[in-house]
């Protein structure tokens, strides 16, 4: 039998991908969770996030890590999170019925304190919807999927590169922060063949969580953010999505103690959103026209205002690498210059209530929304809306 | 055989069991450290406790002096069965409730056995929602009145051991609270084989079962498990009629399947040479 102690410590990638690639999507996301560390992988079949899965079945245990298909999503993030307290990083993929199933377990991570990272791979919904299709309808759902207060990291790639690097950062903040962070990607950006550079592997930075030193026994609940013990180590560590004290003793009633806890586990991130929060922005202080886009709706965005800037209109754009927490700062300056903010999303508005709360009266916020049959909003569309009014 | 032993050892400083008055997990908690002692385990150093939600969920976590994860409700087997794969020279054992592991859990139940998951489930088995207040459980026998069913339960209830059996578990049985003996030693058998391992307890809930069911006393009920207790190899001679209202203690099955983690290992194994 292998000692698993071959699992902890990983396997090195080969050289070879220290160069460009021509990868789908999904075949960035595994590579790059790989390099990120991570070892174990637990899934269910669902469109369209199945590539995810059968790439991570033949890459795991190449690299001395534990793929396991599961008999639900259920088990599945449970799975992961249960791996996450033997000290390795994990991962499952999914889409919106999936990711529905998580957000219970997903809430017991956040309560937990439990590093992982939950890639969904939206497509169109409500209920069975269209299951291959693209669509950008989960957008709450990730921020408010589950009961209770908590606060929800969020990240979403526009490109096959872009996946690759925020798929090794929801790893790093997962890491960092110890809480479930989403990859919120969908299907037409996972399904893309593009080509990707990787970087040298000692260029890229790894985070992995902070350990607790013999004796240390506060494990849970510190905005400083705790450190985490693994299973098997010799802490004793009582691990409980109930309410707890800092050594993660249950408190069921406990006015006090509830608040604490809950209190630092927000913290954690509230106060650190300038570390969390990625952008990509153009304008933002010099422009007539804004628009906030996200994922592949803002793919179009780049014609769209190549186009407006022919026509002499002036177009600032902020676009979201992180959406969950809301990078509120960015988009308030877009706010302060823009006359309007046009908000492009596959979905009938999510995105754009947000950028209404963080605009208030400065700008006026014009929804653009497509939904069904993945038919994704075009530059031309966009131009449209710029050229409105 | 438990001389020298003392719970205390086991079990984390400055805490105390929340359970009722004369409740079955007492004599299940109990029981199962003092197999783990007579193992030759001082202390949970080679243990990993994972449990659900319920009062049985509530024995290890955080009462154990070991490592505990507490899960929600029904998804302790799915949490430990990656903590087994990723530490298998630990004992991983689940304590769980009848609605927790055969209720809401059932389908990573099922699963674990087919799968022959290297874990130890262990089911405290009451008959009821003992937590939330008495509701009825697919455990509950027919007719019984509980705060849902009160009317008497319409159902027929869970062979929860022989789901076990039949699913593909290495070793599965039941036994009560009033067989501690025979308990014990189940315990002791569990802890020293591979795979599916399934323990059910049937114990008794003098609260929320009990008082509804028209149990006097708690040595009422024990005399319940101790007089309809039959036998396994008895039961297997006698009609579904006369079976009714029975509890069929012993074991079910004990066998040599391949387990999950030789699966596992063997897979990763093969893929490692690849590369080679």
């Amino acid at each position: 039998m292998l000692n698993y102690q071959t699992i902890l410590m990983g396997v090195k990638m080969e050289g070879k991908l220290g160069t460009r690639a021509f990868l789908q999507g999904s075949e960035a996301c595994v590579e790059a969770a790989l390099i990120a560390g991570c070892r174990f992988f637990a899934g269910y079949p669902i469109s369209p996030a199945n590539e995810i899965a059968e790439h991570m079945a033949v890459r795991l245990p190449r690299v001395g890590g534990i793929f396991l298909q599961m008999e639900d999503e259920l088990a599945s993030i449970g799975a992961v999170v249960g791996a996450g307290w033997c000290g390795v990083k994990a991962m499952t993929a999914t889409s919106g019925p999936g990711f529905s199933l998580m957000q219970e377990t997903i809430g017991w991570a956040f309560m937990t304190e439990t590093p992982c990272v939950v890639v969904d791979v939206q497509r169109v919904g409500p209920g069975t919807g269209q299951a291959t299709k693209c669509a950008q309808g989960d957008v709450m759902q990730a921020r408010w999927g589950t009961h209770g207060d908590y606060m929800a990291i969020s990240l979403c790639p526009n490109s096959v590169q872009e996946i690759f690097e925020l798929t090794i950062r929801a790893f790093n903040l997962a890491e960092k922060y110890r809480t479930p962070v989403t990859l919120l990607t969908d299907e037409t950006t996972v399904h893309l063949r593009e080509h990707l550079v990787i970087p040298p592997l000692e260029s890229i930075e790894i985070v992995n969580r902070k350990k607790p030193k013999a004796g240390e026994q506060m494990f849970f609940g510190l905005e400083s953010v705790a450190p985490m013990p693994s299973i098997g180590e010799g802490f004793n560590v009582a691990v409980t999505g109930s309410t707890h004290d800092e050594r993660g003793v249950r408190f069921t009633a406990d006015p006090i103690v509830h608040r604490r806890v809950i209190e630092a586990i927000n913290n954690k991130i509230r106060k650190n959103v300038d570390d969390i929060v990625e952008v990509e922005s153009y304008n933002i202080e010099d422009c007539r026209v804004g628009i906030v886009a996200y994922g592949i709706t803002s793919r179009a965005i780049y014609e769209a205002v190549e186009e407006a800037e022919k026509r002499r209109v002036k177009v600032g754009y902020v676009r979201l690498k992180t959406l969950w927490p809301f990078p509120e700062k960015p988009v308030q300056k877009l706010a302060e210059n823009a006359e309007k903010i046009i908000v492009p999303e596959m979905n009938l508005g999510q995105i754009v209530n947000e950028v209404k709360r963080v605009a208030g009266c400065s700008a006026e916020v014009v929804p653009l929304n497509k939904i069904g049959g993945g038919e994704l909003i075009t530059p031309e569309e966009i131009l449209g809306k710029i050229l409105e009014g | 055989m438990s001389e020298g032993f003392s719970p205390s050892n086991y079990l984390r400083p400055g805490l105390r069991f929340p359970f009722c008055p004369g409740c079955g997990l007492y004599v299940l908690s109990d029981t199962f450290l003092r197999a783990v002692y007579e193992l030759g385990y001082s202390d949970f150093r080679k243990f990993c406790f994972v449990s659900g939600i319920g009062c049985s969920s509530w024995i290890p976590s955080p009462y154990y002096l070991a490592d505990s994860v507490h899960t929600l409700h029904g998804r302790s087997i799915p949490v430990a069965t990656s903590i087994k794969l990723l530490r298998p020279d630990l004992h991983v054992v689940v304590f769980g409730g009848d609605g927790d592991i055969v209720g809401i859990g059932m389908g990573h139940f099922i699963h674990a056995a087919r799968r022959n998951t290297d874990i130890l489930v262990i089911m405290g088995n009451n008959m009821i929602y003992g937590m939330t207040g008495g509701q009825v459980a697919p455990t509950t026998p027919l007719k019984v009145r509980t705060t849902t069913t009160p009317y008497g339960s319409f159902e027929h209830p869970l062979d929860a051991a022989r789901l076990a059996a039949v699913a593909g578990a290495n070793y599965s049985a039941r036994w009560t609270t009033a067989h501690s003996k025979e308990l014990k030693e189940c315990f002791k058998k569990a802890l020293q084989m591979d795979g599916f391992r399934f323990v059910e307890v049937v114990s008794q809930c003098p609260t929320a079962y009990g008082r509804r069911a028209g149990f006097k006393d708690i040595g009422e009920m024990l005399k319940w498990f101790r007089e309809n207790a039959i036998l396994v190899a008895e039961a297997e001679k006698m009609g579904e009629e006369e079976l009714e209202n029975k509890i069929v203690v012993g074991e079910f099955v004990q066998r040599k399947r391949l387990t999950l983690m030789e699966s596992v290992y063997a897979v990763l194994k093969e893929a490692a040479q690849k590369d080679a």
